[in-house]
């Protein structure tokens, strides 16, 4: 019964988008007066709630374990705790795109019951190129993806979900990257609607901004909290393996990263137009690219538990048809747009410019490596791309990217004089300086970590200069933003080249008693057990770690066997302490005669926290600039009215 | 410096974009020719070696029987075959937990002089299902051959 509401409800959505784009395109042709124009608005409001209504819906089959769901069935199992019985709902295929339709529903139903500061053509016309795209994916669910389906007769017991996936962590990872991919199709129809109308003003920036800020803010929480659940949930050490699935998060956010600063010179001084557009219609892509290679299989991935071609074939389709109607459409009308304010190389504006093409350039590299694999496998030959490639190339733009972001901030907009900030870069200069000697001196590294070091130490002076001088109470909140995103751009910069650089590794098989040392560290085997847990059972080592002249601490990775669906994970066990982790993985008993050894790998890792505190401060110095500027646009619209009355 | 000549400030805007892309995709496409990691087969291995020390990959079965372990207790060694050649393999870690004789792998590493393969990493899916994908297109008949072969 609640399925079949869900699949009701989702029917109902999709023909109310294909009302508001029916409307849109009428006041587009004839005028915003028409009666069907007026239902734009309430169409996508109603949409919002319906998409609602169906997720709610298969959240609650998943909670109750309704097996005669297929796709529960397929996916949840009663022994399962219940926070991932409802994690289930999107950690599949079906789910997972009702979830991105339903975000994406509900985004446009806040947009039409908002927003009235643009004018009303062009709402009107983002709210039919949402409608569009979110057309194509209601196609898809309803017609290769139904979440709903039956499965007659009923299972007794369900499959179970990826071993992997249970994990809390992994739980909130999907919804957080889709309210990011989400965010950036709200851009990305903004963009299409400014295109239609050519409308591009400042004022499409600041209604546009908080998407994409927000967008921004989902994209960088979403791939540091991928990233640190890769680093210990896979057992490896790493923490980003450059897979296609992580190119495919990093890929839109580094066009967002572009899109956001852009978006900034148009909101403050009217540059950028086309450019812009560009970049909203190029975010978007990219969130789509990453759609179809994760949920295509397409590529050889630790994620490729969603293989399925079909499908693949089916968002490549859509990915064609959007992103070559928006370029098709761009390529026609950017031309037509006016040009915007100019300004010299040697400003704000400039400044921001040559990061826009260095992070331009890096998401190219990005994209080629990505895809360089499929077109090789096309001519016949099989190759994988890693870190050999993406490293140094991706740095060769990354680290001048850096340089200009520890200086760019403290220009003036339009127009300015490098010698008037000549102090403020000697600061710079001389953070780069003491950070090359110190890390060179103290400990010889290589290349790219040292530049990484010095250049994150420039990087945090410049980020924190634009504070000085100035009233700290009275800063800003989208200017703290701005300095604290910066530096969590050098914290997490740090933390990758002092990982680097810095990482010593201990591989070993022991009896128990036996000890051996990582880094500053002296760890001792003290037993293994087996354990049993819900749907698993593993084999626990206790080990005794202590750093010289400290207390003992004691650590407990485990081995473990999931039995439903058979599958093995290994569950690494952290030491954090302020400079660094203590990672801790047991493999199983090491073959051999004799008596029995247990295989150990253990890593001392100093300051790899600091990836993902610069990540956090990343998204934190975001959010604090969306609530900024939010409650400036709010504020104005009060004033607005009160003139008004 | 001056500001730039009004007129043409978005042509060298555009210019200098394209410039940078067109640099950043001729440089990605001379690393990725030199730096993209090769796939082969055994048989390939040995008709025609990799570089040594150059970063490739090697797909096969693990060939029955042939899998020991050194003293350490971490490093094993074992075959890699595809019906018609055989490499010796060498990777010191935990090996994947459905890693054994008769399945299919995936090592990432490098030849060494003495034509061992050293794998820095192996792939074999947490799934029980799991196939490398480059062995996918063997057919069944050839796929079953080749288990057969690795199991004599």
């Amino acid at each position: 019964m609640i399925a079949e509401l869900g699949l009701a409800a989702l029917w109902l959505a999709a023909a109310l988008a294909a009302l508001q784009l029916l409307g849109g395109v009428i006041a587009l042709a004839r005028g915003e007066a028409e009666p069907l124009a007026g239902l734009v608005r309430p169409a996508a409001q109603v949409q919002a709630l319906l998409c609602a209504i169906a997720f709610a819906a298969l959240l609650y089959l998943f909670a109750v374990t309704d097996l005669s769901v297929a796709l529960v069935a397929s996916n949840s199992h009663s022994a399962k705790p219940a926070i991932f019985k409802l994690a289930g709902a999107w950690g599949n295929h079906e789910g997972s795109m009702l979830l991105w339709i339903t975000v994406m529903a509900l985004a446009g139903g806040l947009i039409a019951w908002v927003e009235h500061r643009l004018p009303e053509r062009t709402l009107l016309a983002t709210l039919a190129a949402q409608a569009f795209v979110g057309l194509g994916f209601y196609a898809f669910l309803l017609a290769s993806s139904n979440p709903f389906a039956r499965m007659v007769p009923a299972p007794a017991e369900g499959a179970g979900l990826n071993p992997l996936l249970q994990d809390i962590g992994l739980a909130l990872h999907p919804p957080v990257l889709y309210c990011g991919y989400v965010g950036l199709s709200v851009a990305f129809s903004f963009a299409v609607g400014a295109l239609l109308t050519r409308e591009v003003t400042p004022t499409f920036a600041r209604v546009m901004r908080p998407w994409v800020l927000g967008a921004w803010v989902a994209l960088t929480l979403g791939i540091t909290a991928g990233s640190y659940w890769a680093y210990y949930e896979l057992g490896w050490g790493g923490w980003w393996f450059w897979d296609p699935v992580e190119n495919a998060s990093l890929m839109p956010w580094l066009a967002a990263t572009a899109l956001l600063h852009s978006a900034g010179v148009l909101a403050a001084r009217d540059a950028l137009r086309t450019w812009t557009l560009m970049l909203g219609v190029v975010a978007f892509s990219m969130s789509m690219i990453g759609t179809f290679l994760v949920r295509s299989g397409i590529l050889t991935s630790v994620h490729a538990f969603a293989v399925d071609p079909e499908r693949g074939t089916f968002i490549l389709v859509l990915l064609a048809l959007y992103i070559g109607g928006a370029l098709a459409l761009f390529a026609l009308r950017a031309g037509t747009v006016a040009e915007g304010e100019r300004f010299a190389i040697v400003s704000r504006e400039g400044g921001l410019v040559i990061n826009n093409v260095a992070l331009s350039a890096i998401l190219g590299i990005v994209l080629l490596g990505t895809l360089y694999p499929l077109l090789t496998e096309a001519l016949g030959f099989r190759v994988s791309v890693g870190p050999p490639y993406f490293n140094p190339v991706g740095a060769i733009f990354f680290l001048p990217a850096m340089a200009v972001l520890a200086v760019g901030p403290l220009l003036r907009w339009r127009q300015d004089r490098l010698a008037r900030i000549r102090w403020q870069m000697v600061a710079v200069a001389i953070a780069f300086t003491v950070a090359l000697l110190a890390a060179w001196l103290l400990a010889g590294i290589a290349l790219l970590p040292l530049l990484g070091m010095a250049l994150a130490a420039a990087v945090a002076v410049g980020s924190v200069l634009p504070l000085a001088r100035r009233k700290l109470t009275r800063a800003p909140l989208t200017l703290w933003g701005m300095v604290l995103a910066h530096l969590g751009v050098a914290l997490a910069v740090f933390g990758m080249a002092a990982d680097s650089a810095f990482t010593t590794e201990r591989l070993v098989a022991l009896r128990t008693g036996e000890q051996t040392s990582v880094g500053p560290w002296r760890v001792i085997l003290e037993n293994v057990e087996p354990v049993a847990g819900p749907n698993w059972t593993a084999l626990t080592a206790s080990l005794q770690v202590a750093h010289a002249g400290g207390a003992p601490v004691l650590l407990e990775p485990q081995a473990r066997s999931f039995w439903a669906p058979a599958q093995q994970t290994s569950e690494s066990a952290l030491l954090t302490r302020w400079n660094g982790q203590l990672y801790a993985v047991i493999g199983g008993q090491a073959p051999g005669d004799g008596p029995e050894r247990w295989q150990l790998r253990l890593w001392w890792k100093p300051f790899v926290t600091c990836i993902w505190y610069g990540g956090g401060l990343i998204a934190f110095g975001g959010l604090l600039a969306l609530i900024g500027h939010v409650v400036g646009d709010l504020r104005r619209r009060r004033r607005w009215r009160e003139a008004r009355a | 410096m001056a500001a730039l000549k009004a007129k043409h400030q978005r042509l060298v805007l555009v210019i200098i974009a394209l410039v940078a892309l067109l640099g950043a995709g001729l440089l990605a496409a001379w690393a990725l020719r030199n730096q993209a990691s090769y796939f082969y087969v055994p048989s390939a291995m040995l008709g025609d070696p990799p570089a040594i020390g150059q970063a490739v990959r090697l797909g096969g079965m693990v060939q029955a029987g042939s899998l020991e372990t050194a003293p350490d207790g971490v490093t094993i060694r074992f075959l890699v075959g595809d019906g018609a050649a055989r490499v010796p393999v060498q990777f010191s870690g935990i090996v994947p937990d459905l890693f054994v004789e008769g399945s299919g792998v995936v090592a990432e590493g490098a030849l060494r002089p003495d034509g061992t393969f050293l794998a820095t990493n192996l792939l074999a899916k947490h799934d029980e299902n799991y196939m490398p994908r480059e062995l996918q297109d063997m057919s069944p008949s050839e796929a079953r051959e080749t288990v057969a072969e690795t199991q004599e």
